[in-house]
């Protein structure tokens, strides 16, 4: 089994590291850096508790490689907020009471932001579709879009100053 | 702040105060059992069962042992040595830890592998070898009692050689019968089977721990996935023999339990063995697989039920006979005195004059469990068939399943109201509840348009659910888990400044308690639930406690707090009455202030009165300002609701497309009404889920089908409909805030208005039940046969 | 779940990538967009001794029409079909197709490629490459290779006839001609789920609306992506009534080998395939005669 030098860079972080072929990216996240806000929950690639940004595009980060990501930009939640600030789908996800329990929260998050990203306005119905791949137990879902609307209203807003970009976070 | 006149912003009652939790989980801060990281920890993986059934001829491990980074294999054998192959379920049965001589179902455990990493730790656990000799299988439970059925527990030495494990019956036989001969000849008698499949509560963090052993002081700490850590630590020094005052449980951040981490598992005593035989601290997290194949499943009730009524639908008797699957090992939740839970709850929102409730629980080669999903204690199984027995009284007198409802609703002026089969209930007002949905959906227009398509050849149905729950266990006296009785507790400590903390015996899983548990505090002391921290889940700190599960925590937990906020609220009384020079009785209190009738101005701030309980405090008191109360409730809770769900029917594929679903839910006081319309969404997907999606099936050899998220299908935020709310409010006149606890009535609630109203789409060629997950195969069946099906 | 170990490569050319595959044989697995591959190693089902990953080969992602082709590079994600306009307005099938696939996180990394060379019955692409009658480019150390999509499955499930050291580099699908139409209907247990069943239907009419050209390919219903045969003979030439649907549906049904399953009884995924052949050659006329495009 080959061993890998990678180099990533994770919220505008530098890291590196020897990882085994094998390694599944979210293990080494979790493991190796210690970045334990995002989650396992299953493993057929179902629930999306692991789901970051990689290159701006959401992935399961349980069916990734680790050595897969050598190169590469990434975002996990630990990136959301900028400078003391949330992101408005963190403030979302507090003001429309989006979370219980919390596990699915990182995963939902990122792949709301994906979603975003790609579609700035989107329907109801869009919202759901988009975090189709995102399994929540406690919520209902109800509020999950509420509150993927709260953000997306306030990123549409015009911006008061201008957060720096960073390593690609924050979702424009 | 602390002598505004204004005084401080009260979030009590009936707020919908952000969640203080939500801080840490945003930010992916959580704190999560696999997110703990010990120096020097190792990583457990399970061996399991390829069968169902079969006898262990051999284990090697010696390969296993040769893989790089792998510390130990434990096998049964090893623990047979130790005495702790064995320990006790919630049940009072044995199951065994990991499997010495005979494995009973598949995937059960086998052997614990130890290693330095996760990734070694799957390689060891892939390199055992075991040699099985398979046996006979029993799967379905109606075989398990056959004279000829294998025996499947030959360790229960103490009992006669069958697989049954207890036959229970409750109500009055004799005159419930009397009820149905009667009704055979002068009125109506309704009689229908149903299933209630095995699903599993599957949150999306799986079970999993980490056992630190310090050697030095002979202290063990468990981290665990744990929905009861007192309750744990007094089964781990059961089971380990270790000292309890040497155990501590702490129960972090948990991501959903819903009765799954109520139980103790194998993996949590095989882990601890490990920390104990490497001096390591030893992490083990299941993964997707293993928790839905062998961890506490629900459910699994096989149903007869049979109502007697007169001509004109008034029902006389309700009359029941299950058989339940409990699996290899009776490993069910439920209090020790009623093993088929609060079942009894049966004839639901109605005014039965007789019931009799029989039950049969039998062992099969399946995983063990039985467990309260979201659930107080089968109230779900009592409810769905309570619920769908109405609508098939309905169809047979030919009335509407409303009409039907309203006409045998045990009245509000009734309550208290003793049921036929022995539970005093609280409060209620069924009607109110129904009559609020049906005018909030448009009930009558519905029907209206029902009708019209009919007549157009569209199927839709509208189904009706007007559950009663029974949550809050305790009374101690009569609840008990594991023979510790069902109390609930809260300490409370202010602190010289004013602020507080609490510590609570319950434990919280997304329920919210750090926030509405500081609401009630601030409530009864008049401060800001800002100032409140709330902890949990630490059993070296927190006050001994039951746990969460069946809803009690508001009921038992919730009064708790608020009984022990009003004994510092006592004291704070006398303080203040000191520091003013007046007696107690001239003091009138309003929120965060006691001040002297008739002179509002000269008063104490509950702040000013904190500080002075240190710094200045009457001789004749003790200094400080705690309180801790033990709360033993004096009876359960009944929260309530009516439920009505609109449904249409895709004639080429049989899909059930739920287009509304209206939830009028009534749990008494509402402490944050953000929270408890929270949960009732979270529930209702969990009612859903049943309905038409979920359950853990096996195929005649025990192999279990559904074992991972690709096949056991949770709903997505796409088959989840936009749950629509609603409440009516009647407050429990024993509960000290008049709350009933809600958490867990959509899940009861819901999955029979779903199939009332597929069934009610078909009701007009004669359909009158189809079980649960109602497939669209199940639903296509139907049409093709009725002559229905059209692309 | 845990993938035992293996050694990996990543290709930094299509030229890289075959001489890997060429010296590894057998022994080495393609890693496209890993979606099918990662999760069978973490179940331990597939233990390749290297995986040659081809994700840096951004130039086999594409998506272009030239001379009367659309030309897509086999590591075209899912959700650039997706969202593609010239996808959306010109082949609308291949959209359907795409947006039923898994989930929109699963379809930024899951490839087009990589759905046809997994070969699996479920996978909803090879359907509908059948109906388009798509032809594959394979690239190996001695070039490319053309082949028809229907000599490219094999009678076995998972089993396609590239060789160990070829890459499928592109898939080649004709531009619509005039009155061409497609859909593809998929009937699933949840959003996201492999098909229950799902029928891919692609047609051309004449001005009579009679049918000169038509494809017909089914998922899930059969150890392998299906070609019913039968079913587009039956249309050829005929006008396309709601008789002739019905007809050719029924046979498409027959042409279906389900097996009972979680995904439920044989006897109604083959009742679906007729349901889901009848909806998708309604909408294929529709799209084919300038109807609705969806
Ligand atoms: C949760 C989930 C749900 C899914 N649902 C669906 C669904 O509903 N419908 C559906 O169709 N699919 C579904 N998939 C599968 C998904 O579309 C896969 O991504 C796809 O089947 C394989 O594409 P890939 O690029 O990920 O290939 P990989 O997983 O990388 O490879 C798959 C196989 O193809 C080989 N291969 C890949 N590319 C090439 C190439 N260019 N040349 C030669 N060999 C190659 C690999 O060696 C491997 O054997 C789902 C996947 C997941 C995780
Ligand atoms: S853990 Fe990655 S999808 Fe479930
Ligand atoms: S908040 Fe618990 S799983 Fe979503």
């Amino acid at each position: 089994m080959s061993i890998h030098h990678i180099h990533v860079t994770i919220n505008g972080k530098h890291y590196e590291g020897d990882v085994e072929a094998r390694t599944l990216l979210v293990h080494w996240l979790r493991d190796s850096l210690r970045l334990t806000g995002t989650h396992i929950g299953c493993d057929t690639s179902s629930c999306g508790a692991c789901t970051i940004l990689v290159d701006g595009k959401a992935v399961k980060s349980c069916t990734m490689l680790a050595v897969q990501a050598d190169g590469r930009e990434l975002l996990t939640v630990e990136g959301l907020e900028q400078n003391g600030k949330l992101h408005p789908l963190q403030e979302g996800f507090h003001v429309e009471h989006a979370l219980q329990c919390g596990y699915c929260t990182p995963g939902m998050m990122m792949a709301a932001l994906a979603l975003l990203k790609r579609n700035p306005s989107p329907s109801e119905q869009e919202i759901r579709e988009g975090i189709s791949g995102n399994l929540c137990r406690c919520t209902g879902y109800v509020n999950i879009v509420k509150a993927i609307q709260y953000a997306a209203q306030k990123l549409r807003e015009p911006q008061p100053e201008q957060v720096p970009a960073g390593s690609g976070g924050g979702g424009e | 702040m602390t002598t505004s006149s204004a005084g401080p912003h009260v979030h009590g009652l009936g707020e919908p105060y952000k969640r203080k939790e939500d801080a840490r989980f945003i930010r992916g801060k959580g704190n999560y059992v696999d997110d703990i990281q010990l120096p020097g920890m190792l990583y457990g993986d399970i061996v399991r069962s390829p069968y169902a059934h079969a006898l262990i001829k051999s284990i090697d491990t010696s390969k296993a042992l040769q893989v790089p980074g792998v510390v130990a294999v434990i096998t049964g054998k090893d623990l047979e040595a130790a005495g702790l192959a064995w320990m006790p379920t919630l049940s009072g049965d044995s199951e065994a830890v990991l499997a010495v001589d005979r494995v009973l179902y598949q995937m059960q455990e086998v052997a614990f592998v130890v290693a330095e990493s996760r990734y070694a730790a799957a390689d060891g656990a892939a390199a055992v070898e075991v040699d099985y000799e398979p046996l006979p299988v029993v799967v379905d439970p109606h075989k398990a009692l056959a004279p000829d059925a294998p025996l499947l527990r030959p360790d229960k030495k103490d009992r006669q050689p069958t697989n049954q494990i207890y036959h229970w019956e409750t109500g009055d036989r004799a005159a419930t019968d009397a009820a149905f001969a009667e009704a055979e000849q002068n009125g109506i008698v309704v009689r229908q089977d149903m299933y209630i499949p095995r699903i599993h509560p599957a949150p999306i963090e799986t079970c999993g721990c980490v056992a630190d052993y310090n050697t030095a002081t002979g202290k063990l700490t468990v981290w665990m996935t744990s929905q009861a850590p007192h309750a744990h630590r007094t089964l781990f020094a059961i089971v380990s023999g270790l000292p309890e005052h040497r155990i501590r449980i702490i129960s972090p951040d948990v991501g959903g339990g819903f009765g799954n981490k109520v139980p103790v598992y194998p993996g949590y005593v095989c882990a601890v063995v490990a920390a104990l035989k490497t001096g390591r601290p030893v992490k083990w997290i299941e993964d997707r697989t293993e928790n839905l194949t062998s961890t506490g499943f629900a459910r699994d009730y096989h149903i007869h039920a049979e109502i007697a009524a007169d001509k004109d639908g008034t029902v006389k008797a309700l009359r029941v006979y299950t058989l339940a699957d409990h699996g290899a090992f009776d490993a069910a939740a439920q209090p020790t005195k009623f093993p088929a839970g609060l079942f009894h709850i049966c004839t639901g929102s109605y005014d039965f004059k007789h019931a009799h409730v029989a039950v049969d629980a039998v062992h099969t080669n399946k995983a063990p469990g039985g467990i309260a999903y979201r659930c107080s204690f089968r109230v779900t199984e009592a409810s769905y068939l309570i619920e769908r027995m109405m609508d098939t009284l309905a169809r047979e007198v030919g009335k509407d399943p409303a009409e039907i409802r309203l006409q045998n609703f045990i009245k509000p002026e009734a309550f208290p109201y003793r049921s036929a089969l022995g539970w005093t209930y609280d409060s209620g007002n069924y009607e109110g509840a129904l009559r609020l949905a049906m005018e909030k959906i448009g009930y009558e227009e519905l029907r209206r348009e029902q009708a019209e398509r009919r007549a157009r050849g569209e199927l839709m149905g509208i189904g009706i659910s007007s559950f009663t729950e029974i949550v809050g266990a305790g009374p101690g006296k009569h609840f008990d888990i594991a023979g510790i009785q069902m109390f609930d507790s809260c300490e409370i400590r202010v602190h010289p400044t004013g602020k507080v903390l609490a510590r609570i015996g319950v434990q919280t899983q997304g329920q919210g308690h750090e926030t509405t548990f500081a609401q009630i505090i601030a409530a009864e002391l008049g401060i800001s639930p800002d100032d409140v921290d709330v902890e949990h889940g630490d059993t070296d700190t927190a006050p001994y406690g039951l746990g969460t599960y069946a809803s009690r925590s508001t009921p038992v937990g919730g009064a708790a707090t608020a009984v022990a906020a009003r004994k510092i609220r006592d004291k704070a009384r006398k303080i203040a009455a000191y520091l003013l020079e007046v007696g107690e009785e001239d003091l009138e209190w309003e929120p965060g202030r006691f001040y002297v009738r008739g002179s509002p101005s000269k008063g104490k701030t509950i702040q000013e009165i904190a500080f002075a309980a240190y710094t200045n405090c009457p001789p004749y008191l003790e200094p400080g300002l705690e309180a801790v109360n033990y709360y033993d409730p004096p009876n359960l809770t009944y929260p309530f609701g009516s439920y009505i769900c609109v449904v249409d029917i895709d004639r080429g594929t049989g899909e059930v497309h739920i287009r509304r679903f209206l939830a009028v839910d009534d749990c008494g006081t509402v402490i944050n009404p953000m929270i408890v319309e929270g949960q009732i969404h979270g529930g209702l997907t969990q009612g859903l889920a049943p309905a038409l999606y979920e359950q853990l099936a096996y195929d005649e050899n025990g192999n279990v089908l559904g074992s991972n998220f690709q096949d056991y299908l949770i709903p997505t935020a796409v088959e989840t409909p936009r749950w629509e709310t609603a409440r009516t409010v009647t407050p429990s006149p024993h509960h000290p805030i008049g709350a009933k606890g809600v958490g867990e009535s959509p899940t009861v609630g819901a999955p029979q208005a779903i199939a009332n109203a597929v069934v009610d789409a078909l009701a007009h060629v004669g359909v009158r039940h189809i079980d649960i997950p109602i497939t669209p195969w199940k639903v296509w069946a139907i049409l093709k046969e009725k002559g229905l099906a059209t692309a | 779940m845990i993938p035992g170990p293996f050694d990996y490569q990543v290709a930094g050319s299509v030229a890289e990538a075959i001489a890997l595959l060429d010296r590894y044989g057998a022994d080495a697995k393609v890693l496209a967009g890993g979606h099918s591959l990662i999760p069978l190693l973490r179940f331990r089902l597939a233990s390749p001794a290297v995986l040659v990953d081809i994700n840096r080969l951004r130039d086999l992602e594409y998506i272009q029409e030239a001379d009367g082709v659309l030309h897509l590079g086999a590591l075209t994600r899912e959700v650039e079909l997706e969202t593609s306009d010239l996808i959306r307005r010109r082949y609308p099938i291949l959209a359907d197709t795409a947006r039923v696939i898994a989930d929109p996180v699963v379809r930024n990394w899951a490839t087009v490629g990589g759905n046809l060379a997994h070969a699996d019955p479920a996978n909803d692409h090879p359907a509908t490459m059948l109906a388009l009658g798509a032809q594959l480019v394979a690239t190996g150390p001695a070039g490319q290779r053309l082949m028809a999509i229907e000599n490219f499955f094999t009678d076995s499930s998972f089993e396609t006839t590239l060789q160990p050291n070829e890459l499928l580099t592109e898939i080649r699908i004709p531009a619509p001609s005039e009155r061409s139409g497609g859909a593809y209907l998929k009937l699933e247990r949840k959003v996201g789920d492999y098909a229950i069943a799902g029928v891919a239907v692609y047609l051309t009419l004449d001005g009579n609306d009679h049918v000169t050209y038509a494809g017909i390919g089914l998922t899930n219903v059969g150890p392998t992506p299906i070609k019913a045969r039968a079913a587009e003979q039956l249309l050829l030439g005929r006008p396309l009534e709601e008789a002739v649907i019905a007809q050719a549906a029924r046979q498409a049904a027959a042409e279906a080998q389900p097996v009972s399953d979680l995904r439920g009884p044989a006897d109604y995924k083959r009742a679906m395939v007729e349901t889901l052949t009848i909806r998708a050659l309604r909408l294929a006329r529709s799209r084919a005669t300038g109807g609705a495009s969806r």
